[in-house]
C-alpha cells in the first residue's frame, strides 16, 4: 500500500534539494499565489459539502472538535516547561504551535485518502478552521497569563483576519452558498488543478523544511522527540474523539491528522506579536522540520491504519 | 541654483512580522511619510530568506528632520530591539523641499 504519491516525491524532492543546497528557489509570490489557491480550494470544497448537511447535526461536532483545540495546548505545554525546561514563553509558543492545525497536512491527507479512494467526511475544512484559534488564545494565556496588558483587539484582528482564516472560512462560505452545481465553472482552476498546485506547494514546503535543519541540530534532541512524540499521542487523541463523533474510519483517521499536525502560519505570525520573547525559530524547527515530514511521509497511513484497526 | 536642506535618513531593516506596528509607531512620532521594500539577508538571527511568511524581511526608509529621527530611533530601540531581528541605522541626505519633511 506504500507506494509514495507523486505530490509526496515531490515533497521530497524539495526536501533533498534543500538539503543539498541547491539553488532551486520559488519565488514568494509564487508560493504565495500556490497558498492563495490551495486554501481557497479547500475551503470551498468544505464549504460545497457543507451545504449538503443539516447544523443541528454538526453543533455537536463543532463543539468536540473545538474542545479539542483547548485541551491539546494544555496537554503539550507541562511536558516542554518541564520535561523540556524550556522558558514559559517558548514552551506556550510550541503548544500553541501544536494545538492548532496545518492546512498543507490536510491537504497531503485529504490527497492520500482520495488517491486510495477511501472515503472522508467531505465538510471537514470546516474543523481546519475551527481548530485554527483555540490553541492561538491558550498559548498567549500560558505565556502571559490572564494579564491585562495583552491587547486582545488587536490581536483577534490578527487572528481572525490573517491569510489562513479569511481564505478558508471565505472559501467555505461561497462553497455553502454556491452548492455543488453552480461551484462548477471554477471548479476547473480549484479542483481540477487541485494536485498540480498540491505537488508544487509540497516542493517549496520541502525547501522551507529543508532549512530548518541547521536549527534542529542547535537545539537537539528533546525537541526532535516532542515534534514526534506529540503528534502521536494528539493522533490517539484525534482517533478516539473521531470514533466518539460516529464519523468514517477515514474521517477518523483525517481528524487524527489535523490533531497531529502543527501549524506554521497562523500560530507564529500571531505568536511573534503577541508573545515576541518566544524564540520562533525553536517551534518552527519542530513544527515543520519534524513534525510536517514526519505526518506526510509517516503519519498519514499510520494513523489510518490505527483507525482502521480500532473501528 | 537649488539649495539643498539637510536632513536625516532613517533606515529600519526588520522582519515583515511587524510591520503594521511599525508603521504606526513611525507616524505618531511624527514621520510625514515612509517607504517600504521587502528584502532578505543574514544577521545574527539567521538567514532571512524571504522564501515565506516567517521569513520576510522590510527595509523601512523614513526622511525626517534630526529631532524626529531620534525620538523614532529611541523609541523603536526601546520597543522592539530585544525580541525582533532588527538594524537601525541613520544618515544625512539632502531635499529640495524642506517643508516635505
Amino acid at each position: 500500500m506504500n507506494t509514495l504519491d507523486p505530490v509526496i516525491l515531490f515533497f521530497l524532492l524539495g526536501l533533498a534539494a534543500g538539503l543539498l543546497k541547491s539553488e532551486l528557489r520559488l519565488p514568494p509570490a509564487i508560493y504565495e499565489f500556490l497558498s492563495v489557491v490551495l486554501l481557497i480550494a479547500i475551503g470551498l470544497k468544505g464549504g460545497v459539502e457543507l451545504s449538503k448537511q443539516s447544523f443541528g447535526a454538526l453543533a455537536g461536532q463543532i463543539g468536540l472538535v473545538l474542545l479539542l483545540g483547548f485541551t491539546l495546548p494544555l496537554l503539550a505545554f507541562p511536558v516542554l516547561r518541564w520535561v523540556g525546561k524550556l522558558p514559559r514563553a517558548d514552551a506556550a509558543s510550541i503548544a500553541a504551535h501544536y494545538g492548532s492545525v496545518s492546512v498543507a497536512t490536510y491537504a497531503a491527507a485529504s490527497a492520500w485518502m482520495t488517491a486510495r479512494g477511501i472515503s472522508y467526511e467531505e465538510y471537514m475544512p470546516l474543523f481546519v478552521v475551527l481548530l485554527e484559534v483555540p490553541a492561538i488564545i491558550v498559548g498567549i494565556m500560558l505565556a502571559r497569563g490572564v494579564s491585562r496588558d495583552t491587547r486582545w483587539g488587536k490581536l483577534g484582528h490578527e487572528i481572525f483576519l490573517g491569510k489562513g482564516i479569511v481564505l478558508l472560512a471565505g472559501g467555505l462560505i461561497i462553497g455553502w452558498v454556491a452548492g455543488p452545481v453552480s461551484i462548477a465553472p471554477v471548479g476547473e482552476l480549484f479542483f481540477g488543478l487541485f494536485k498540480g498546485v498540491l505537488a508544487l506547494f509540497l516542493l517549496e514546503m520541502g525547501l522551507i523544511a529543508a532549512a530548518q535543519a541547521g536549527n534542529l541540530r542547535r537545539h537537539g534532541l528533546f525537541l526532535g522527540a516532542f515534534a514526534v512524540g506529540m503528534p502521536l499521542v494528539s493522533a490517539c487523541i484525534g482517533i478516539g474523539l473521531g470514533a466518539l463523533m460516529g464519523l468514517t474510519p477515514g474521517g477518523v483517521a483525517v481528524l487524527a491528522t489535523l490533531a497531529a499536525s502543527a501549524s506554521y502560519i497562523a500560530v507564529p505570525a500571531a505568536m511573534r506579536i503577541a508573545v515576541p520573547e518566544a524564540n520562533p525559530a525553536l517551534s518552527l524547527a519542530a513544527a515543520l522540520g519534524v513534525t510536517f515530514p514526519f505526518n506526510v511521509l509517516v503519519g498519514i497511513p499510520l494513523y489510518h491504519r490505527l483507525a482502521e484497526a480500532l473501528l | 541654483m537649488i539649495t539643498a536642506h539637510t536632513r536625516k535618513l532613517l533606515t529600519i531593516i526588520t522582519e515583515t512580522a511587524i510591520e503594521k506596528d511599525l508603521c504606526a509607531d513611525l507616524e505618531r512620532l511624527g514621520a510625514h511619510g515612509y517607504t517600504i521594500t521587502d528584502a532578505r539577508g543574514k544577521g545574527n538571527r539567521g538567514v532571512r530568506s524571504a522564501s515565506w511568511e516567517q521569513s520576510g524581511n522590510i527595509r523601512v526608509e523614513v526622511v525626517c528632520n534630526e529631532e524626529t529621527a531620534k525620538t523614532i530611533a529611541l523609541e523603536v530601540k526601546e520597543k522592539y530591539y530585544a525580541n525582533y531581528a532588527m538594524i537601525l541605522f541613520v544618515a544625512d541626505v539632502e531635499v529640495l523641499r524642506p517643508a516635505k519633511f
